[in-house]
C-alpha cells in the first residue's frame, strides 16, 4: 500500500508541470500578453513584473525563476493592481470558495450516499422517485438555470434569503449557494448509489448472504454497502473537478467573492498573470483531490494489494 | 414425518410479456442423510425449485404449493422464522464460487457471522470452529488462510470455502446448485468424493442439482429428471439408469458417453432447450421428442407410477414397452 | 477420458443449438429498431430535430433581425400583438430571433467540437489500442492527466489569451472533450485485437487492410455512435457556461448561455428574458440525453 501510495504520489508531478508549462509558454506566446515588452504598462507594475517574472534573462531561466518561486508557494504579482500579490487576492477569496464549495461536497456525500440507499432499498418509494428527479434534473438543467430559478423562488418570490452577495460568513448568504452545489452533486452521487447498491444487492454473493439466514441489516450494511461504495468513489474525482466548474459558476451566480468570481473577473479584465497563479493552485488542488481519491480506493479495495 | 416434504411446488415469474411459469406441480421427499438428485438442461425450472424453498427467488418470482421442513412450511413463513432456519438447519452451496463469496470481506468473517447468528457464538468461538470446518474441507494451513479475501483462494478452494461455510451449523438438508460446475475436472471429482465424505460423517441430507448425469450416478440414491419446469421421471438412481422410462432421459444418457457400451456414436438431442415463455399446451418435450404425436402436444401427461416398476415415477403418454424401441437405437 | 467425451457430446449439442439459433439478421437493422421503439428517444429526436430546423430557418422567416432595437418595444413581454412572440430584451431586440440565433451558435459549436474531439479520440484510442506497449501507456497516461486537470479554468485562460472568436471557443471545448472517446476506442480496439475471429480471419490469411475495415471498423462503430451522441450535450453545456461566464462569442452575436447570463440581470422584472433560453437550452440538454441513452440500449447489447 505504502509503494503504491508513493508511486501514485510521483505520477502527480507529470501532470502538475505539464499544465504549469504550457499554461506558462501559452501566456508567453501571447501577442500584447504580460510578457510582451512593447506594452505600456504602469511603472509600478512593471516594477512588481520584473521582480517576480525576471523578464530581462532568456525564457529558460524566466521559467526556472517562476517554478522556484511556485514551489516556494508564491503565486505571482497580479498585472492590473499593483498593491495586490496574486498570495494576498488568494488570501481573501480561498477560505470563502473552500466553505461553500468544500462544505457541499462533504455535505452531498452524506445526503447522496443516505438517499441512495433509502431509495435502493424502498424502490418506487417517494423517497426513489426523489433521487430519480434529483438525478433528472441535475443532468439537465446546468447550474446556470437552476442557480437564478433559486434566486427567483427563495430570494425574489418568498423573500427568506438574499439574492446574492456575502457578509463575512454569515448563514444566510451561504444557504443558497451550498444548496445549489449540494443539489448537483447530489444528483450525481444519489443516481450512482442507488444503481449500485441495487446492482450489489441483485449479486451473487448477496444470495449466498441471504442462504446464510443474516438479516436484513447485516446484508445491507455488512455485504453490501463498501462494494457498492466502490463506483461512488471512483466518481468523486471527476465530480471534484465538475464541482470546481459550477463552483466557478455558483460564485457567478451569487456574487461571491471566491476564487472563481476572482478568475472571471480576472478574466474580463485581462489579469493574465492572476489567471495563471490562479489555474496553477486549482490545478494542484484538483490533482490532489484526485490523488486522494485514488488512495481512498485503493484502501477500500481488497483486490487491489500494491 | 419426512425430514423434507414437498407438495405440488410451482415457480412463477412476472414479466411484461406475461407470467411464466417455470417449476410446476414438483413433489418429492427428502429422509434423513438421503441424497436426491435433480437433472436437467439449462431452464428446466430445477434451481428455481430450490431457490423458491430457500427464498431466494428474484424480485419478480412467486412460489406457491408447500416446501414442509419438518411441518413447518418454508414458502409461507415471516423472513424472521426462515431466516432462523436457513444457514442453520437448511443450507446451501451455489453455482459460482467466484461470485458467490463476498470479495470485499475476509473468509473469517463470512464464516463467523454464521456461527455467531445462529449458534450465539462468539467470535473467538466461532472462529475456531470456522478453522475446523476449513480443514474438514482440506484445505491446507487453515488456520493462516482463514484471514484471506476470496480473491486469493482458487476456484476449487473456494467452493471448498462455500461448502464449509454451509456445514458451520451442521445442518440437516444441504442444497447443492450446480456445486461443480464451474470447476475443472480434476477438482470436480475432488468436491464430490468431499461431499460423500461429509455427508457420511456429519449424517446431512442433499439435493444435488445437475445437469450432469455423471455427477448424479455417483452420489445419489434417488433422482428426479426435470424438463421444461416438470418432472418426467423420478426414481431410484439405479432404475433410473439402467432402465429409463422417458424419453427424454433415454436422451440424455444416450448424449453421455459410457465405457460398458462399445460404439462412439453420441446421440444429441435434436433442438433446443424450450423457450419458458411459450410452453406446448402438452407434454413440454414434445417439440424434440422423437414419438411425439399430436396427443403429446395437446395433453399434458400425468406423472404416474411407471407400470411394472412401482417405485418409478413417470410422465409420458407412451406405454414403456413402446420405447424400448429407441433405448436399443440409442445404445446400438 | 469419460469426461472430455462427455465434453464432446455437449459440443455437438451447442453446436447444433447455435445453427438453429441463427437467422441472419443485420445487428444494425435490430438496433434501429430497438432504437425506435423507445419513444422517449424518438420523441427527443423529434423535438430535437424541429429545434435545430428553427434555428437555421427561422430568423429568416421572422420579421425581426437579432441586433435591431425595435424603440417600440423595449422590455416587452411575449405577445402576439407586434409578432415578438418571445419578448424583447432590455434593448428592444426581439427575443425569438436572439434566441434561434444563440441556439445557432451552440449547436454549431456543439456539431463543431463534437466532430473534432470525436476525431481525435478516435485516433488517439485506436493508435493506442493498435500500437499498444509503452506508446500505449504513454498515450493514455496523458488521457488520465487530461482527466485531473480542471478544465474550466484552464478554458478561462485560453479563451483570455487567445481571444472569444467562435473558432477558438471550439478549439478550447475540443481540448477537453475528447478523452472518453479516446478511452473507450482503445478499450474496445484491445479488446477486438484478442478476439478469435480476427484470428480466424488471419489464420485463413485475410490481409491486414481487411481485417481492419471489415472487422475491427464495424465493431467499432456501435460504440463509437454511442459516445459521440454522449459527448454532443456535454459540448453543449461546456459552451453555454462559458459563454454564461462571459467567455463565449461577444455581443452583438449571441448564445444560449450569452442570453441566460442576460435574463439573470433582470429576472426579477422581465423574468422571460431569462426564461425561454433557459429552457431551449435545458429542452435541448435533455432530449440529447436521452437520445444518447436510446442510442445506448439499442447498440450495447450487454445492457439488455
Amino acid at each position: 500500500m505504502w509503494s503504491y501510495a508513493f508511486r501514485r504520489v510521483l505520477m502527480t508531478i507529470p501532470t502538475l508541470l505539464l499544465v504549469i508549462t504550457v499554461c506558462y509558454l501559452m501566456l508567453h506566446a501571447t501577442p500584447g500578453g504580460p510578457f510582451d515588452t512593447e506594452r505600456k504598462i504602469s511603472a509600478a507594475v512593471l516594477a512588481n513584473l520584473q521582480a517576480k517574472y525576471h523578464l530581462d534573462l532568456p525564457l529558460w531561466q524566466q521559467y526556472l525563476y517562476y517554478l522556484k518561486s511556485l514551489l516556494q508557494g508564491d503565486l505571482g504579482a497580479s498585472f492590473r493592481y499593483a498593491d495586490w500579490s496574486v498570495n494576498d487576492l488568494v488570501a481573501n477569496a480561498l477560505p470563502v470558495s473552500l466553505a461553500i464549495g468544500g462544505g457541499s461536497l462533504l455535505l452531498s456525500v452524506f445526503i447522496g450516499v443516505g438517499l441512495g440507499i433509502i431509495a435502493a432499498l424502498r424502490q418506487n418509494s417517494i423517497i426513489d422517485y426523489l433521487v430519480m428527479l434529483v438525478g433528472n434534473l441535475g443532468s439537465a438543467f446546468p447550474s446556470f438555470i437552476i442557480g437564478p430559478v433559486l434566486i427567483m423562488v427563495f430570494a425574489i418570490w418568498l423573500k427568506v434569503s438574499p439574492a446574492g452577495g456575502w457578509n463575512d460568513f454569515q448563514i444566510s448568504y451561504m444557504l443558497l449557494p451550498m444548496a445549489l452545489l449540494t443539489f448537483i452533486n447530489v444528483s450525481t452521487i444519489g443516481r450512482v448509489m442507488r444503481g449500485s447498491l441495487i446492482e450489489v444487492l441483485n449479486s451473487n454473493f448477496i444470495r449466498t448472504a441471504k442462504a446464510k439466514g443474516l438479516p436484513m441489516h447485516t446484508i445491507v450494511f455488512r455485504h453490501s454497502l463498501k462494494p457498492a461504495l466502490m463506483p461512488v468513489v471512483s466518481v468523486l474525482g471527476p465530480l471534484a473537478i465538475s464541482s470546481i466548474t459550477s463552483a466557478v459558476v455558483t460564485e457567478s451566480v451569487f456574487s461571491l467573492p471566491g476564487l472563481g468570481k476572482l478568475i472571471i473577473n480576472g478574466a474580463s479584465n485581462r489579469d493574465y498573470t492572476l489567471v495563471l497563479g490562479l489555474v496553477v493552485l486549482v490545478t494542484v488542488v484538483a490533482v490532489v483531490l484526485n490523488l486522494l481519491v485514488d488512495l481512498a480506493y485503493a484502501l477500500l479495495d481488497p483486490k487491489i494489494r500494491y | 414425518m419426512s425430514l423434507l416434504q414437498v407438495k405440488n411446488l410451482g415457480v412463477q415469474f412476472q414479466t411484461p410479456d406475461g407470467y411464466v411459469y417455470a417449476v410446476n406441480g414438483v413433489n418429492f421427499e427428502l429422509e434423513k442423510g438421503q441424497t436426491l438428485g435433480i437433472v436437467g438442461e439449462s431452464g428446466s425450472g430445477k434451481s428455481q425449485s430450490v431457490l423458491a424453498m430457500m427464498g431466494l427467488l428474484a424480485k419478480n418470482g412467486k412460489a406457491s404449493g408447500e416446501a414442509l421442513y419438518n411441518g413447518q412450511n418454508l414458502l409461507t413463513m415471516s423472513p424472521k422464522q426462515l431466516n432462523g432456519i436457513r444457514g442453520d438447519r437448511v443450507s446451501m452451496i451455489f453455482q459460482d464460487p467466484m461470485t458467490s463469496l463476498n470479495p470485499y470481506l475476509t473468509v473469517e468473517r463470512q464464516m463467523t457471522e454464521v456461527l455467531q447468528l445462529h449458534k450465539n457464538m462468539t467470535r473467538r468461538e466461532a472462529k475456531k470452529r470456522a478453522i475446523e470446518l476449513l480443514e474438514a474441507v482440506r484445505i491446507p494451513e487453515a488456520a493462516r488462510r482463514i484471514d484471506m479475501y476470496p480473491h486469493e483462494f482458487s476456484g476449487g478452494m473456494r467452493q471448498r470455502v462455500m461448502i464449509a461455510m454451509a456445514l458451520l451449523c451442521e445442518p440437516e438438508v444441504l442444497i447443492a446448485d450446480e456445486p461443480t460446475t464451474a470447476l475443472d475436472v480434476t477438482v470436480q471429482a475432488q468436491i464430490l468424493s468431499l461431499l460423500k465424505d461429509l455427508q457420511r460423517d456429519f449424517g446431512t441430507a442433499i439435493i444435488m442439482i445437475t445437469h450432469d448425469l455423471g455427477v448424479v450416478a455417483g452420489l445419489c440414491e434417488k433422482v428426479m429428471v426435470m424438463y421444461g419446469g416438470r418432472v418426467m421421471e423420478y426414481g431410484k438412481s439405479d432404475d433410473l439408469f439402467y432402465n429409463p422410462t422417458h424419453p427424454y432421459t433415454i436422451g440424455l444418457l444416450g448424449a453421455l458417453p459410457r465405457l460398458d457400451h462399445d460404439g462412439d456414436t453420441l446421440v444429441s438431442i435434436p433442438g433446443n432447450p424450450p423457450n419458458m415463455a411459450h410452453m406446448p399446451k402438452g407434454c413440454p418435450f414434445s417439440e424434440r421428442c422423437a414419438h411425439a404425436n399430436a396427443h403429446c402436444v395437446e395433453v399434458l401427461p400425468a406423472l404416474e407410477a411407471a407400470g411394472n416398476q412401482t417405485s418409478m415415477l413417470r410422465a409420458c403418454h407412451k406405454s414403456v414397452a413402446e420405447l424400448q424401441i429407441i433405448k436399443e437405437k440409442a445404445y446400438a | 477420458m469419460l469426461r472430455s467425451k462427455q465434453k464432446a457430446a455437449a459440443e455437438a449439442i451447442a453446436a447444433n443449438v447455435g445453427a438453429v439459433a441463427v437467422d441472419g439478421r443485420s445487428p444494425w437493422r435490430d438496433a434501429r429498431e430497438r432504437f425506435f421503439r423507445n419513444k422517449a428517444a424518438v420523441l427527443s429526436l423529434v423535438i430535437l430535430t424541429l429545434i435545430t430546423l428553427a434555428c437555421v430557418f427561422g430568423p429568416m422567416l421572422l420579421p425581426h433581425s437579432y441586433e435591431d432595437t425595435d424603440w417600440d418595444a423595449m422590455s416587452m413581454a411575449p405577445t402576439l400583438l407586434n409578432s415578438h412572440y418571445f419578448g424583447t430584451d432590455e434593448l428592444g431586440r426581439d427575443l425569438l430571433v436572439r434566441c434561434l440565433i444563440g441556439g445557432r451558435i451552440s449547436l454549431m459549436v456543439g456539431l463543431m467540437a463534437t466532430i473534432a474531439s470525436v476525431t481525435i479520440g478516435i485516433v488517439w484510442g485506436a493508435t493506442a489500442g493498435f500500437l499498444g506497449g509503452k506508446v500505449d501507456t504513454l498515450m493514455m497516461r496523458i488521457v488520465d492527466m487530461m482527466y485531473a486537470v480542471p478544465y474550466l479554468l484552464i478554458a478561462i485562460l485560453m479563451v483570455t489569451l487567445l481571444g472569444r472568436e467562435f473558432y477558438l471557443v471550439v478549439l478550447t471545448i475540443t481540448v477537453f472533450s475528447w478523452m472518453d472517446m479516446a478511452r473507450v476506442v482503445r478499450g474496445q480496439t484491445l479488446s477486438i485485437k484478442s478476439k478469435e475471429y480476427i484470428e480466424a480471419a488471419r489464420a485463413i490469411g485475410v490481409s491486414t487492410g481487411s481485417i481492419i475495415f471489415r472487422h475491427v471498423v464495424p465493431n467499432l462503430l456501435g460504440i463509437v455512435v454511442i459516445y459521440t451522441t454522449v459527448t454532443v450535450p456535454g459540448v453543449i453545456l461546456t459552451e453555454s457556461v462559458l459563454s454564461f461566464l462571459g467567455l463565449g462569442v461577444q455581443e452583438p452575436m449571441t448564445s444560449w448561455g450569452v442570453l441566460i447570463e442576460d435574463g439573470t440581470g433582470v429576472m426579477e422584472t422581465t423574468p422571460w428574458i431569462l426564461l425561454f433560453p433557459a429552457a431551449m437550452l435545458s429542452i435541448t440538454l435533455y432530449c440529447a440525453n436521452y437520445i444518447g441513452d436510446g442510442m445506448r440500449d439499442a447498440l450495447d447489447p450487454k445492457d439488455r
